[in-house]
């Protein structure tokens, strides 16, 4: 039940049009769980943890939750915070997002974030120290984009990794992740959907195809298609793969079996199941939203492989990637309670070198609930409805004050 | 053709009975893979490889070859849920998977599942028209590919329709909520496997034909591998809300053999939205 109600209220939530920083929300797995920050450090010896085919064992229940954004903030010169600069950063975020609702207004009466849990403090944070998940290039931001002048990649078109994109119902938030993955990623979201991409900056600009207008155009509540992927319950940015920390239910679930390894993302309950058997990849005309994933163990890590993206994932979601990206995950279990989680992002169409980028996920208790979130999803039905009837006042009005009348 | 048949048949009308039943346990035995003497019992087990834990290995991709998905009863060949699909969308003929008969609805029930029928095809109808999630049984017998991943402690399925997944908890773990795939626990009994399952929402159907249970729905199914490429799966379905009686469902699973088989995408939400939503465009289409 409960379980429903995050459903509906999330996708509610991103419908309605609240700045994508909002969808902060948490995980019900999150409720039972400690918010003990941990820092995941390589302990002296190696996780020998092993599964009853004789591959490293990733099972468990796990979160990525954190307030690390994908790109090192303009101001901050350290790689690393301390302990307490963490715990003070993290605190800071808390307040901003608490924020972003004002009192006795609408919005805060969907979003009280200490009513439903919709907080990223209030579940497990992870206790990554690194200011920025990106780790190569070394300044922890994004490389330069082809073809673009140098001024173009720099802070200011990208959105310095945090919120304002600006975009209404930036929806994207659904993205949840979205609001990690800085304002390029939320900037390009909103113009899919048809709006202008007033935050993305060079990366918003292929953004066209992300909500497939099938709507023919219009504005963003003329038509379902106009209303971004995430409010729909189409896509992810918990599951892209790169799997990045998403607003609310950053719960996963890790089950292994012969051959194959399977990770269940409660967050618009997304399944990737990645085979480990030496299958190739489906060809190339095949084109998931998720990417087409193969894995295969290299020593204590397991590495997967992705391609072939859906080309509405490229341009909506995940930075206006082009066809040739490839993303490569690995997956190392550093201890019981942890395991690493490194990403390289490679699309020579798009940047000038491969970056790469890591974060820990810490263990959390399950379990993973079914997040029916299309099923749930009455915040699009009830949006839409109320545009029309908004119209039709208008249409009215219009009508009596015609001269004549 | 038929020469060459009749070729091969006649030697076998004229040996002695007694050669004849030699052939057939000899074929008997080899399409079983030889492990288990034929004729002693009605129906020689079958032992499935192992996993590291020493389980019968029911890993894989598989998919049901019947017709349950568009009705799980017998029934004829029928017209199209949408007309202007012609012959791409009638029903096609099947034997059913029920059991012994019609499904025991009581009255009430009876009178839904009419109602159900005759809302199929409208945004009020089949769930799956909807892309929503399948349901037990539903999800085991849709027309589409589903994924074992064969844990200790947990045994996924993953299907290919709507993303849809079952968790099944070998370790038995009270639900904490009712939804649309229900709170699944297994065990193992010998070779089978014993999934029990309830705490459903009750809003799923069996099939495009309306068949239908409450959320006191309860299911009970046995996986039981047949063969190195099949397995055996039945079902005990029960809802005293809904069924004057428990009553079965059985059905063969077949491996997906190709060798790039994979379970590939079929996130069906944007194909559903215009059933969904298309009632609130601001200009119609057409």
């Amino acid at each position: 039940m409960n379980c429903r109600c995050l459903a509906s209220l999330g996708a509610m939530a991103l419908a309605v049009g609240v700045a994508a920083g909002l969808m902060s929300p948490q995980p019900i797995a999150g409720q039972t769980q400690s918010a003990q920050p941990k820092a995941a450090a390589t302990p002296a010896k190696p996780w020998t943890g092993k599964t009853p085919e004789g591959v490293p064992d990733l099972q468990g229940y796990w979160t990525n939750n954190s307030y690390t954004p994908l790109q090192r903030d303009a101001n901050m010169t350290k790689e690393f915070f301390t302990k307490e600069e963490l715990a003070a950063d993290e605190k800071r975020r808390a307040a901003q997002q608490e924020e972003q609702t004002t009192p006795g207004t609408t919005g805060d009466v969907h979003y009280d974030f200490t009513q439903f849990a919709l907080d990223r403090s209030q579940t497990r944070l992870t206790g990554n120290l690194r200011t920025s998940m990106i780790t190569d290039p070394s300044n922890g931001r994004l490389p330069a984009r082809v073809g673009a002048d140098a001024g173009a990649a720099g802070p200011g078109a990208r959105g310095g990794g945090g919120r304002g994109a600006g975009v209404p119902g930036a929806a994207v938030g659904a993205a949840g992740g979205g609001a990690a993955a800085g304002g390029g990623a939320r900037g390009a979201a909103g113009g899919g959907a048809g709006r202008g991409a007033a935050g993305g900056g060079a990366a918003a600009a292929p953004a066209g195809g992300g909500g497939r207008g099938a709507g023919g155009g219009g504005g963003q509540y003329d038509s379902v298609q106009n209303i971004p992927i995430g409010s729909r319950c189409i896509w992810t940015a918990s599951a892209a793969p790169i799997m990045m920390p998403p607003g609310y239910n950053p719960a996963y679930q890790i089950i292994q079996g012969p051959g194959v390894v399977m990770i269940l993302i409660e967050n618009q309950h997304e399944t990737r199941v990645i085979p480990t058997d030496n299958r190739p990849h489906a060809p190339s005309s095949v084109k998931p939203w998720l990417g087409d994933s193969t894995g295969h163990w290299e020593g204590n890590t397991l590495v997967v492989e992705t391609m072939n993206f859906n080309p509405r994932t490229l341009t909506g979601t995940f930075q206006g990637t082009s066809d040739q990206l490839k993303v490569t995950e690995r997956f190392t279990r550093i201890d019981e309670d942890s395991f690493r989680y490194e990403f390289i992002v490679d699309d020579p169409k798009t940047w000038v070198q491969p970056w790469k980028g890591e974060m820990p996920f810490v263990k959390i208790n399950g379990p993973v609930f079914e997040h029916a979130c299309h099923e749930g999803n009455y915040g699009i039905a009830n949006t839409l409805n109320a545009y029309r009837q908004e119209e039709k006042k208008a249409a009215e009005a219009a009508k009596a004050a015609q001269p004549g009348k | 053709m038929r020469s060459r048949l009749w070729g091969f048949a006649i030697p076998l009308v004229v040996a002695t009975t007694c050669s004849v039943m030699l052939i057939e346990v000899v074929m008997h035995g080899q399409a079983r893979g030889g492990a288990q003497p034929a004729g002693a019992q009605a129906a020689p087990a079958y032992r499935a490889p192992r996993t590291g834990d020493g389980k019968p290995n029911l890993s894989g991709i598989w998919q049901s070859m019947n017709e349950a998905n568009w009705n799980i009863e017998a029934h004829s060949a029928d017209f199209p849920r949408f007309l202007n699909m012609g012959a791409a969308d009638a029903m096609p003929p099947g034997a059913g998977i029920v059991e012994g008969g019609p499904i025991p609805y009581l009255p009430a029930a009876l009178q839904k599942r009419k109602e159900n029928y005759d809302k199929r095809a409208t945004r009020e109808g089949d769930p799956e028209i909807r892309c929503y999630l399948p349901g037990v049984p539903r999800a085991m017998y849709q027309n589409m590919p589903f994924q074992i991943i064969q844990g200790t402690e947990f045994i996924a399925m993953a299907f290919q329709y709507a993303g849809a997944l079952r968790t099944i908890y070998m370790k038995p773990t009270p639900g904490p909520a009712d939804s649309w795939m229900g709170w699944s626990n297994g065990k193992w009994d010998g070779e089978t496997l014993v999934i029990d399952t309830k705490d459903f929402n009750g809003l799923a159907w069996f099939d495009r034909v309306g068949n239908f249970a409450s959320d006191k729905l309860h299911v009970v199914e046995r996986i039981t591998a047949t063969g190195p490429d099949h397995l055996s799966y039945e079902a005990t379905i029960e809802d005293p809300q809904t069924f004057s009686r428990p009553w079965k469902i059985s059905f063969p699973l077949y491996r997906r053999k190709e060798a790039n088989a994979r379970l590939l995408e079929f996130k069906c939400v944007e194909f559903s939205e215009e059933v969904v939503y298309g009632h609130l465009r601001k200009v119609p289409l057409n």
